[in-house]
């Protein structure tokens, strides 16, 4: 610390307060902060995470039974509904970290960006405490439609560590989509190009993904295409923990391909974000 | 400047924003005292915001030197952000939660110790008189309720300096009075320094104990307001102020002042707020 600053009455020699606790721990404190504040928020308004479920309810049930004679997903023993559920989740989880991020171009986030800029809170903290925010819905809704999935008699293998590792899998994967979002924002930063974008960038990475078909039925480009698409190995891992089946096979391999993913993504939006209220 | 007692709790040496071509602060120049209420006064788009950016620690300066609470925004910006408090214009309390959750969150980021935490929130819900609003969602709150219920988030910390961008917009002036004077009080009992913008001449006058016209980047007057008056042979700041810059406050030519504030979204996005607000 420098001179000047010891010299001063208003900052006295030591540092800040506020600083007492190391990076580490502020991290945690800032992050764990905006999920809470998250939780307070669904808490005031539950009804929204129930009409976030009908779309995915929807795919399952309307889509899943339409196709569940298709010749062409010959998936051997498992029932198609089964074999999408995993796909519709992620999905689901997909849609709310995508929207989740963008939501800082509503004006009321960018007053408050302003401010949390200003506090002490790491700007990696503010790019994961709104990821975590996003997690916390997606969880809630993950538990939502697993209930679902119960109680109408799906035929998905249940396990303690099968259901663990699915909704480790969708966090992460939740986190990914949603620090990507939030890169979109800072780039988007208008309200009304925003659902237009939110659009070009979900749906293509929905159907390019093995989410509702396996890649074995896609024509080659599309494969290509789904070979690269980290939700193809989000839904791939989740498949193999929940189902049993799915295409690749090792899941701690789809594991470190959606984790790389967050990480790349977190960074670059640790990076960016902030520019989303210049 | 260093002498221990009379240091400034903010001082600004030469400061120079450029965004591209555009130069947005050009060479400002100012101190302010410890205890202070001070303001800068100018039309929008004049790098009044800009300006506040910088010593909030959001925008690095083109040039120049800024020091808050004796910490240099630029090499020892965390310290910054831990002195300081900073309402910026655009609504920065979170609308879906209640108004005690914002100050619990708001506690939270700005890292005050668990322990100090509930008396912390007592003490500014007195302050700033919110007693009988803290179970509402903010959402629900009038205009002059969100500004104050925004000025107690940011006493939790205990700022040294508190930085407000025109506090006052939108709201009518019943809530200004009371904005204004929970600010004077806030002075006297804890002689936090304030730094305020605006665009309101009367307000400016009656409330700042010193103040600052910008103008186009430039700082082109600063002073007492009495004296300012008394120099130029004004009968009030607007006369000052057409006299020092050779038009009247919001009239022909402001809106060409720069393109970086007075931009379409901007002013929409200030409408917002207004609206919001009123």
């Amino acid at each position: 610390m420098s001179a000047h600053s010891a010299a001063s009455p208003a900052a006295s020699a030591e540092r800040p307060r506020a600083l007492a606790a190391g990076p580490l721990s502020r991290l945690a404190a800032g992050t764990l902060a905006m999920a809470q504040a998250e939780m307070r928020k669904l808490r005031h308004d539950h009804l929204d995470i129930f009409t976030r479920s009908v779309q995915p309810l929807l795919w399952l049930f309307i889509f899943g039974s339409a196709l569940e004679h298709s010749h062409s997903l010959s998936l051997g023993s498992v029932e198609y509904k089964a074999y999408l559920a995993p796909g519709v989740m992620a999905q689901a989880a997909m849609f709310i970290a995508i929207f989740f991020g963008l939501a800082v171009i509503w004006e009321r986030d960018v007053g408050q960006l302003q401010r949390l800029l200003a506090t002490p809170l790491s700007r990696t903290s503010i790019v994961l405490g709104k990821a975590v925010g996003a997690c916390v819905r997606a969880l809630v809704q993950a538990l939502l439609l697993l209930a679902v999935i119960a109680a109408t008699g799906i035929g998905v293998r249940w396990s303690v560590p099968g259901v663990l590792g699915t909704l480790a899998m969708l966090m992460l994967g939740t986190a990914a989509f949603a620090c990507m979002s939030m890169l979109l924002a800072a780039a988007v930063k208008e309200r009304e190009r925003f659902m237009g974008v939110g659009q070009l960038i979900m749906m293509p990475l929905f159907f390019a993904s093995s989410a509702l078909y396996p890649l074995s039925v896609m024509p080659a480009w599309l494969r290509v295409l789904a070979r690269v698409n980290p939700l193809t190995y989000e839904v791939q891992g989740l498949r193999q923990m929940l189902v049993g089946v799915g295409g690749a096979g090792v899941v701690w391999l789809d594991f470190l391909v959606v984790g790389s993913f967050f990480a790349v993504m977190l960074a670059a939006a640790t990076r960016a974000y902030p520019k989303a209220i210049l | 400047m260093r002498g221990a007692a009379n240091a400034p709790a903010l001082l600004v040496d030469d400061l120079v924003v450029r965004f591209g071509e555009l130069e947005a602060v050009g060479g400002v120049s100012f101190a302010v005292s410890p205890g202070e209420v001070f303001g800068l006064l100018g039309p929008n788009g004049a790098g009044k915001t800009t300006t506040i950016r910088v010593l909030t620690t959001l925008l690095p300066p083109t040039s120049g030197r800024a020091l808050v609470a004796g910490y240099d925004v630029r090499s020892e910006s965390l310290q910054v952000r831990a002195s300081i408090g900073y309402i910026p214009q655009a609504i920065s309390v979170d609308g879906a939660l209640t108004a005690y959750e914002n100050l619990d969150f708001y506690g939270q980021v700005t890292g005050v110790p668990r322990r100090e935490r509930r008396r912390r929130i007592e003490e500014a819900i007195e302050t700033m008189g919110l007693e009988p609003m803290l179970d509402r969602l903010a959402r629900t709150l009038s205009g002059g309720m969100l500004r104050r219920l925004e000025i107690a988030t940011a006493l939790l910390n205990r700022p040294a300096v508190l930085f407000l961008d025109e506090p006052t917009v939108g709201l009518d002036p019943t809530a200004r009075h009371l904005v204004w004077d929970h600010l004077q009080a806030l002075r006297e009992h804890a002689g936090t320094t304030i730094l305020v913008t605006t665009h309101m001449m009367e307000e400016a006058e009656r409330h700042c104990e010193r103040l600052a016209i910008i103008e186009r980047g430039r700082l082109v007057e600063q002073g007492v307001p009495a004296e300012l008056i008394e120099r130029h042979a004004a009968e009030s700041l607007e006369d000052v102020f057409t006299a020092v810059t050779g038009r009247a406050l919001g009239g022909a030519g402001a809106e060409e002042a720069t393109e970086t504030e007075g931009r379409l979204a901007d002013v929409r996005a200030q409408r917002r707020v207004a609206r919001r607000l009123g």
